[in-house]
């Protein structure tokens, strides 16, 4: 049987326990960001450890090596000037046809490059945290996104750091639609397949759905938080569910969430 | 043992965190984090008291959630649990047994993601669990087994180098002085 000390001791931590769990969701998340802000100068300085150990490797790249990169840099940055120049043409005409159409102007948008500098150490959620906060202007709910695609939404903003959801957390649903087909659905978790965490579920289609594997998934713009038109992956399978009501798809996220890096946040 | 020694264990408990959350090559390789929290409470219920253990299950389950998705303070009573039960029946254990400690090491490995996922659940929250997890579980479970004697070791180097080592007893006795002298 337990002695008088340890049920003391007990009695502190069942209370301490359940007056953070009670407190108001504003209040709790403010204390877990004060809790984190203890691990930012550990992440600076891994930060900069990291950036000196990539110089250092950068000083030892041959002569040749880095020719031939530059070379090939700005031959894909020729490439890319005629394709902004055409764009930019595109685009013109875009804002003159919706101007006579009286359709709203589409707003730019505004993205800031960050770094992703922690993962989630608990196996049952997919998060990371960047290394831009409020301070930098980021919001919460901005979407996250990076070349390939959708990366996910930002949860919870510090003033130097945020967290971000990613896209097959039980926290982040998208709606998405099937690029061809124009089919709306949402993006789900999968539990079937946590090991790879590219694989997720497209549910909520109707079941006459005209669906092929390959086909794209993009956002549909509806929900508020993420734009139209990010790319998120593509279809790999598909079946009825719910006694043949609706279809659901399995979709392979373009974005490879174990190995990211670099990310953009779509400021506001 | 003095609050030196618990010191080093909330030290070494924030960086395993920081690390646990930074390094992802063990979870790129084999698809789970491992969580090493579990090993050191069992060090720590079997090598100090109280307090200690109730420091560790504060500051540690609070490090380790916000860093993390999971409602804050969610894992503090579980490792607490397992912390105060160790210390309560230590009496019982073969602390010294490295087998003993691999064995009670990798049982709270198990326990603490169980009891953490019980509570999770009873906050209405819906974690990625899936027949995959039995898998990270028993990863999990390895990993804290085999991990709980490095703690053992490491503690054991890191008292010697920053503690005072307690003096052994002196072969001096008094009645067996030789008195010199003339008189």
């Amino acid at each position: 049987m337990l002695r008088r000390p340890h049920y003391i001791a007990l009695g502190i931590v069942v209370l301490v326990t359940v007056a953070i769990l009670k407190l108001p969701s504003r209040t709790a998340a403010k204390l877990k960001l004060a809790v984190s802000a203890l691990y930012v100068p550990l992440f600076g300085a891994a930060g900069s450890t990291q950036k000196t150990a990539e110089r250092a490797g950068n000083a030892v790249v041959p002569r040749k090596e880095l020719v031939a990169q530059l070379d090939e840099v700005q031959r894909a940055n020729q490439q890319l000037r005629l394709r902004a120049a055409q764009l930019e043409t595109l685009a013109q005409e875009n804002i003159r046809l919706r101007s006579l159409l009286q359709l709203p102007k589409l707003v730019p948008w505004t993205l800031k490059p960050a770094q992703v500098v922690a993962r989630d150490p608990a196996n049952w959620w997919r998060t990371v945290r960047i290394d831009r906060g409020s301070r930098d202007g980021v919001v919460t709910n901005s979407p996250v996104l990076n070349i390939d695609g959708l990366v996910g939404r930002v949860s919870e903003v510090g003033l130097t750091h945020s967290q971000v959801v990613l896209v097959g957390d039980p926290n982040c649903r998208v709606s998405v639609l099937i690029e061809e087909t124009r089919e709306h659905g949402i993006i789900e978790p999968t539990s079937s397949t946590p090991l790879d965490s590219t694989i997720v579920e497209l549910g909520y289609l109707s079941r006459n759905a005209k669906l092929a594997p390959g086909q794209r998934v993009i956002t549909s713009g509806h929900g508020g938080i993420f734009p139209k038109g990010i790319v998120v992956g593509h279809i790999v399978d598909f079946h009825s569910v719910d006694f043949g009501l609706y279809t659901q798809a399995r979709i392979k996220l373009s974005v490879n969430m174990n190995a990211l890096e670099e990310v953009f946040v779509k400021l506001p | 043992m003095n609050s030196l020694h618990t010191g080093l264990i909330l030290a070494v408990a924030f960086l395993l965190v920081f690390i646990e959350a930074t390094v992802g090559g063990f979870r790129r390789v084999v698809g789970a984090q491992i969580e090493l929290l579990p090993s050191l409470m069992i060090y720590t219920g079997l090598s100090t008291g109280l307090p200690s253990i109730t420091l560790l299950a504060i500051c540690g389950g609070l490090w380790l959630d916000s860093l993390s998705a999971n409602p804050l303070g969610v894992t503090v009573l579980p490792l607490f649990i397992v912390g105060l039960v160790v210390q309560r029946y230590r009496g019982l254990i073969l602390r010294d047994q490295r087998f003993a400690q691999m064995v009670i090491g990798a049982c709270a490995s198990g326990a603490v993601p169980l009891m953490t996922l019980i509570v999770l659940l009873n906050t209405h929250r819906r974690p990625l669990v899936g027949w995959i997890s039995l898998w990270q579980w028993t990863l999990m479970i390895v990993a804290g087994g085999l991990m709980t004697p490095v703690w053992f070791r490491l503690f054991g180097w890191l008292t010697d180098k920053f503690m005072y080592r307690s003096l052994g007893e002196t072969s001096f006795r008094p009645d067996r002085e030789i008195k010199r002298g003339r008189d």
